[in-house]
């Protein structure tokens, strides 16, 4: 039996009047790789920022490997260690090179000594296809090679489960193949994934579970098939004509 | 007419003066980054009594001529039983005036750093001061380099205000052996090509900084 690594219970989040999450509580069991869908606004991102604290809830509990995440800075940290997430801007740093961008966690969190925090960054560029480009700046890559760099940045870290916030929105077409590439890897690998994605066929071949939200609630939720073959919400039916 | 040759046997003179303005300069350029870094941080402290401590100094040295500040320093300390000498009285009040003004070219630097880097950094677990260290100063300072070195070219001139306050810099000695001589012209005209020799010579030792420290960005 695999355990809930991440557990979320009644959670809303408000901006002020603006209420986003009204509610949403759910389940990620390890090894799972859940995909979030939904239209803008639906709270899917929120969601997301809220499970490693980027965002902080209004109420409502978020477990994590059955630990209630407290709001001190140490737990915080904690979980964010063992959180990796990668973003829709990618958000490398860019006054380092690639090989450093991957070091930067390993040897500034973990206190990991440089040169094995080098040979394991070197080790995640070749898994993500980019060894040659370890002593690059990351504005000589592509969209698609500096969000593969991120997501070895946030693997460095040897994370339990990878949060991805719409990792292919910001990429031209003809590179969101080599992403969701490494994703569908990960995923192969037994990684626990929740992904925030439009990419509904990605969703639909790599996801265990697809999550549909809309207005700050899960309004439906199930295996892709079900979901994509014979939705029961009009929302989900009207949502998916338009994304298809 | 005028006549440059009664310049030249005090050209010694004039070049020691030249050193001494370096050495204000420096000094007081070094301690404007000190605290300015420490302003600009400060001034974003959530600790308010530090915050307004900082919005203060940035404030009234803003707003008041720096030779008010040098004459507070040197001519009015004193009264109160503090002696600080010319030289260091001139590197404090300058050092200090800079600072100001390179308190608020940080904060702009340090506000230019995109939040998603910020949140990518925090998401790998780094704590607020690591952030602040390795990710967002680096870049501040980065961006912040071509308006660090206007404010460094602007020390060297007001460096010339040391005279007021009886330094032995180079426009002091100009002055002297000016009067002396009788040949204001000619020295005026010496002290200034120094001057413009010193601030040239300055911004392409600033430029190359700038080149190697954009390395990311080739």
């Amino acid at each position: 039996m695999s355990e809930a690594a991440i557990q979320v219970i009644d959670l809303h989040k408000s901006f002020d009047e603006l209420e986003v999450l009204r509610g949403v509580s759910l389940e990620v069991k390890s090894g799972e790789v859940v995909a979030v869908i939904g239209s803008s606004g639906s709270g899917k991102s929120t969601l997301l920022r809220c499970l490693n604290r980027l965002e902080q809830s209004t109420s409502g509990n978020i477990l994590i490997d059955g630990t209630v995440l407290t709001g001190s800075k140490r737990a915080i940290s904690e979980i964010r260690r063992e959180i990796g997430m990668v973003f829709q801007q990618f958000n490398l740093f860019p006054h380092m090179t690639v090989l450093e961008n991957v070091m930067e966690g390993p040897i500034q969190v973990l206190g990991i000594p440089k040169k094995d925090a080098a040979t394991l960054a070197a080790g995640l560029l070749a898994k993500v296809g980019l060894a040659e480009k370890a002593r690059v700046y990351p504005r000589k890559l592509s969209g698609g090679q500096q969000q593969r760099v991120a997501i070895a940045r946030a693997l460095a870290m040897n994370p339990r489960a990878m949060l991805f916030d719409e990792p292919t929105s910001a990429l031209d077409p003809e590179l969101r193949g080599e992403v969701l590439q490494v994703m569908k890897q990960l995923a192969a690998e037994g990684m626990t994934m929740v992904v925030v994605t439009h990419e509904m066929k990605f969703a639909r071949e790599v996801a265990d579970r697809v999550i549909f939200m809309h207005n700050g609630v899960i309004e439906e939720q199930g295996p892709p098939d079900q979901l994509f073959d014979s939705p029961r919400s009009e929302r989900l039916r009207g949502f998916l004509r338009h994304v298809s | 007419m005028l006549d440059f040759s009664l310049v030249a046997p005090f050209l010694p003179y004039l070049l020691t003066g030249a050193l001494v303005t370096i050495e204000i300069s420096v000094l007081a350029t070094a301690l404007g980054l000190v605290l300015g870094l420490i302003a600009a941080l400060a001034r974003m402290s959530v600790f308010k009594p530090v915050k307004w401590v900082a919005d203060f100094y940035v404030w009234s040295i803003r707003g008041t001529p720096v030779l008010v500040q040098l004459f507070i320093v040197y001519f009015g300390l004193p009264q109160i039983g503090i002696e600080l000498g010319a030289m260091l009285a001139a590197v404090l009040a300058l050092g200090a005036n800079t600072g100001a003004y390179v308190a608020e070219i940080l904060r702009g630097g340090i506000l230019a750093v995109p939040a998603g880097q910020i949140e990518a950094a925090e998401s790998l677990g780094m704590s607020s001061a690591k952030v602040m260290r390795r990710i967002i100063l680096p870049q501040a300072f980065r961006l912040s380099i071509p308006a660090l070195g206007n404010q460094a070219v602007s020390m060297l001139k007001e460096s010339s205000l040391a005279s007021l306050v009886t330094v032995n810099e180079l426009m002091m000695v100009s002055q002297r052996f000016a009067a002396t001589n009788y040949a204001y012209m000619e020295f005026y005209i010496v002290a200034a090509v120094i001057y413009l020799v010193m601030t040239t010579g300055m911004s392409w030792i600033l430029g190359k900084i700038e080149f190697r420290m954009s390395v990311s960005e080739r």
